[in-house]
């Protein structure tokens, strides 16, 4: 049905879809990760693919771009079928991939990661290394991406290595490209970049297939949605016809009533008045964090928000321990914190969720109960011993308290879905008992049910008299907090109290707020009585 | 290497700090490759105070034929190691794809050691590397097919084709080897040996492929990101695969020369040599975990560790020293390679 209203928009054109499958299915032994599934993409289409993880979303892009083979189904590009499996030349001409894990090479300069594998002509004809680099300033000035051709890979940013690659895609003659997630690791003003660039290239006349969790993001940028859930097709949209409710109960396959509830119905609660568990007072990291003074009391969320190198991410590893501040005191419920050190801060009681789970998170191979009492082994067992029949119970409990949706405590965390990971590493953050738990980024790269639990795990932490601080640039993740602090550019630059609205926040974060609306001080005095 | 170095001149689109940035991260890594040269320069000087027969033609002459026969190996893992693999097993290559060729050539009877005789003795030399082809091609298999361990495969290996040496040879150095089979190792081009000369060539020939060919180029790649390789089209198995072959290739080839110097085949061939070529490489710039290194940096490596073997002899050092002392000029050789780089090592 929905369907039916964006098809008399592709006959208007009278072009074939740049991509359309039909009736695709695929499993993986027992595993159903597409059942029948279709899609269409118009030429110069910005289409958005979203659902939960797990709904067949990755399935359906490396089948799209002829990595895997379909069990059933067919595949068209521009209304020619798809090449033969194996062909990679040819599927690259007909669909562009911008993968979800860079698949640049940072030993190798901009130049070859843009003509890996064709730099020269034939195998046994020499590089010319000259010739490689201007065919590469040539293609990186074609889509007016602003980066040196001769410098190292491992020397770019993560959002000028994405433009790198969405050249590279690009420049195999393609139309269509395939966006698995692109903006997961950029911050709010490298996103607006990369739409930016989006716009242009659409302008040109690509087509795109955009993934993300961030429904925000389909809605600035895409005309179409699709929707899977459960390895099957639910519904494709244009975006402007469907709500955001709409949307999320599609995604979800149920009301989203419960949706707004983890954010908003704390609005009406007391302002906390508990002791205060956080102080930081100017505390300096050289080329990061300028002056930071910060106070957090029981029961409080408090968010850190920046852009990327606002320091904010540096502000919460220095909480963590994981850098040594220049100066500046910071006081865990009273006690001095030893800075500089993880072990102490620990001991402090600081619980820390790191900014990448799989950097720095969790042991992939490693069980869910082990990753989950990585932090309080020393609780285990009697003179440094770690019993497992005491490691299952303490993590029997994390599961159940966190909802950890795990066939058991001994499955390899590498096992689990994004979101369940995420839980883990919360898991591991709350098993000290922290006074404060800090934690950075922690929906980064989950679906939209688990990150609300997650955020509504950190907001009954805050409720149960512990202190909270959450490090992040998503609006989403600030909405569960009580006050917002704003760095830009390693200072304190404006605080919001409840009912901020996006546009200050975001405005402050971009370095272009005029002055804070809440100063600290009335925030002391509002607290304090 | 040329491949990143010749393009610093243009750095005009990128703002001028992070420009200047670039520009000095790409003129170190120009001479990354080389950190050893000083290293090599001051031995050199070592060499000429402690004996006046250092600075000899004939001396240094002896260093680079006695390196040629390691450097093979090196040039070997620097290839195996760039592509992010390990071989360990081309130590035992080294010895027994000699033995199994002239085995197969050697008459039925008559001399001390009996062969087979099923072919002519000019086919020793094409048998031996054809040996060496099948050992890599093995180890590929089980590798890339089986997907076993890469480490513990030629682990195995190493020992295993050392016992089958043994076997056939019953413990016994081969002596009379067929006068083609020895001749490379043996003969002197335009004053040289023969062996320096075609260890020259096939360093010249390695270095130009990893830096001038696309194959090459995807070994760094494969290294690196394997993954990210897969995506851009490489035929990562494949390309690896050739890289274990014309590794072990290199190492029969190198027991050719050995052979032919030596004018035998001694049973212990190589052996424990794995433990030198990989301090070589290392030392030489070549990462363990792939990606990285040049083959010109890792022959720094070999010809570094050979002369202070060298000067140390010259010096009178007592043989019975030279182990504790090789050990020690490793790490210390480590820690400059280090700190010139500016690299961390993990």
């Amino acid at each position: 049905m929905a369907d039916t209203a964006a098809a008399p928009a592709n006959g208007a054109g009278g072009l074939a879809p740049v991509a359309e499958a039909t009736g695709v299915s695929k499993r993986f032994g027992a595993t159903v990760a597409l059942r029948d599934a279709r899609i269409t993409i118009d030429a110069g289409e910005a289409h958005a693919l979203v659902g939960r993880n797990g709904a067949g979303k990755s399935t359906l892009v490396s089948i799209l771009t002829g990595i895997q083979q379909a069990d059933t189904g067919t595949l068209r590009f521009s209304g020619e079928a798809a090449p033969a499996f194996g062909d990679i030349d040819a599927w690259r001409s007909r669909v562009a991939c911008v993968y979800q894990r860079s698949t640049i090479i940072g030993e190798l300069t901009v130049a070859e990661n843009l003509f890996l594998n064709r730099q020269s002509p034939t195998a046994l004809s020499p590089i010319r290394w000259k010739n490689l680099r201007r065919r590469a300033e040539e293609l990186l000035g074609e889509y007016g991406v602003d980066v040196d051709a001769a410098a190292a890979a491992k020397d770019l940013t993560v959002e000028q290595r994405q433009f790198v690659e969405i050249a590279r895609a690009l420049s195999f003659g393609a139309r269509f490209i395939i966006l698995d997630e692109p903006t997961a690791k950029l911050d709010a003003r490298g996103i607006n970049r990369l739409f930016d660039k989006l716009r242009d290239l659409q302008r040109q006349g690509v087509a795109f297939l955009f993934i993300s969790h961030h429904l925000q993001e389909v809605y600035d940028l895409c005309t179409t949605v699709t929707v899977y859930r459960d390895a099957t097709h639910i519904l494709t949209a244009p975006v402007a016809e469907l709500g955001h409710q709409a949307l999320v109960e599609a995604m979800t396959g149920e009301s989203a009533a419960g949706t707004a509830a983890t954010g908003s119905d704390r609005a009406t609660a007391a302002a906390p008045t508990g002791e205060e568990l956080l102080a930081v007072e100017e505390l300096n990291l050289p080329g990061s964090i300028k002056d930071l003074s910060l106070s957090v009391r029981a029961g409080e969320v408090v968010g850190l928000a920046g852009a990327a190198a606002s320091g904010n991410v540096q502000a919460g590893e220095t909480l963590a321990g994981l850098h040594r501040p220049q100066s500046g005191t910071v006081k865990i419920a009273g006690g001095r914190l030893r800075t500089g050190s993880v072990p102490a801060a620990l001991a402090a009681g600081i619980g820390f969720v790191p900014e990448d789970r799989h950097l720095q998170g969790l042991v992939a191979d490693r069980s869910v109960a082990e990753n989950a009492t990585l932090t309080v082994t020393d609780q285990l067992g009697p003179y440094g011993t770690v019993l497992p029949s005491r490691t299952r119970t303490f993590a029997g409990r994390m599961i159940r308290n966190l909802d950890i949706k795990t066939p058991g405590p001994s499955t390899p965390v590498s096992a689990l879905s994004g979101g369940n990971q995420q839980k883990v590493v919360i898991a591991r953050a709350l098993a000290t008992d922290p006074h404060v738990l800090v934690a950075i980024r922690p929906t980064n790269g989950v679906d939209i049910k688990s990150k609300e639990f997650l955020l509504g795990t950190i907001r009954r932490v805050a409720d149960g008299g512990k202190a909270a601080v959450i490090v992040s640039d998503e609006l989403d993740d600030l909405k569960v907090c009580d006050r917002v602090v704003v760095m830009f550019h390693g200072r304190a630059v404006a605080e919001f109290d409840r009912g901020w609205s996006d546009r200050d926040v975001v405005a402050a974060m971009e370095g272009v707020a005029q002055s804070s609306p809440t100063s600290p001080t009335e925030q002391t005095e509002k607290h304090g009585r | 290497m040329s491949a990143t170095t010749e393009v610093t001149d243009t750095a005009v689109t990128a703002a001028e700090a992070p420009a200047g940035e670039t520009r000095r991260g790409l003129d170190l890594g120009r001479f990354r490759d080389l950190s050893l040269i000083p290293a090599i320069l001051v031995l050199g000087v070592i060499g000429f105070i402690v004996s006046p027969a250092f600075l000899t033609s004939d001396n240094l002459i002896g260093v680079a034929q006695q390196s040629t026969e390691l450097s093979l190996l090196v040039l070997a893992t620097t290839l195996i190691l760039v592509a992010g693999k390990m071989d360990l097993s081309l130590e035992s290559t080294i010895g027994v794809a000699p033995v199994i060729a002239v085995w197969l050539v050697l008459p039925t009877s008559g001399g001390r050691f009996n062969g087979l005789g099923l072919f002519p003795e000019w086919a020793a030399i094409p048998l031996c590397l054809a040996v060496g082809a099948l050992i890599g091609l093995v180890n590929g298999f089980l590798i890339l097919k089986l997907r076993l361990n890469g480490f513990i495969v030629t682990l195995g290996a190493l020992t295993m084709l050392r016992g089958l040496q043994v076997a056939l040879s019953e413990g016994q150095s081969i002596v009379e080897l067929p006068s083609s089979f020895t001749y490379l190792g043996r003969a002197s081009w335009l004053g040289m040996p023969a062996a320096i000369w075609i260890c020259a060539a096939l360093f010249a020939l390695g270095a130009g492929a990893l830096s001038w060919l696309r194959h090459g180029r995807a070994l760094y790649a494969i290294g690196g990101n394997p993954e990210a390789a897969r995506t851009a089209g490489i035929r990562v198995d494949r390309i690896v695969w050739i890289v274990l072959i014309v590794g072990s290739l290199l190492a029969a080839f190198a027991g050719i020369l050995y052979s032919g110097h030596y004018g035998s085949i001694s049973a212990t061939q190589g052996s424990g040599w794995i433990f030198q070529v990989f301090a070589a490489t290392v030392i030489g710039g070549v990462s363990l975990n792939g990606g990285k290194g040049s083959v010109l940096g890792a022959l720094t490596g070999v010809l570094t560790l050979q002369l202070v073997v060298n000067v140390m002899t010259l010096a009178g050092v007592p043989p019975l020293w030279n182990q504790f002392l090789n050990g020690a000029i490793i790490i210390v050789a480590l820690i400059i390679s280090r700190f010139a780089s500016g690299e961390k090592q993990e």
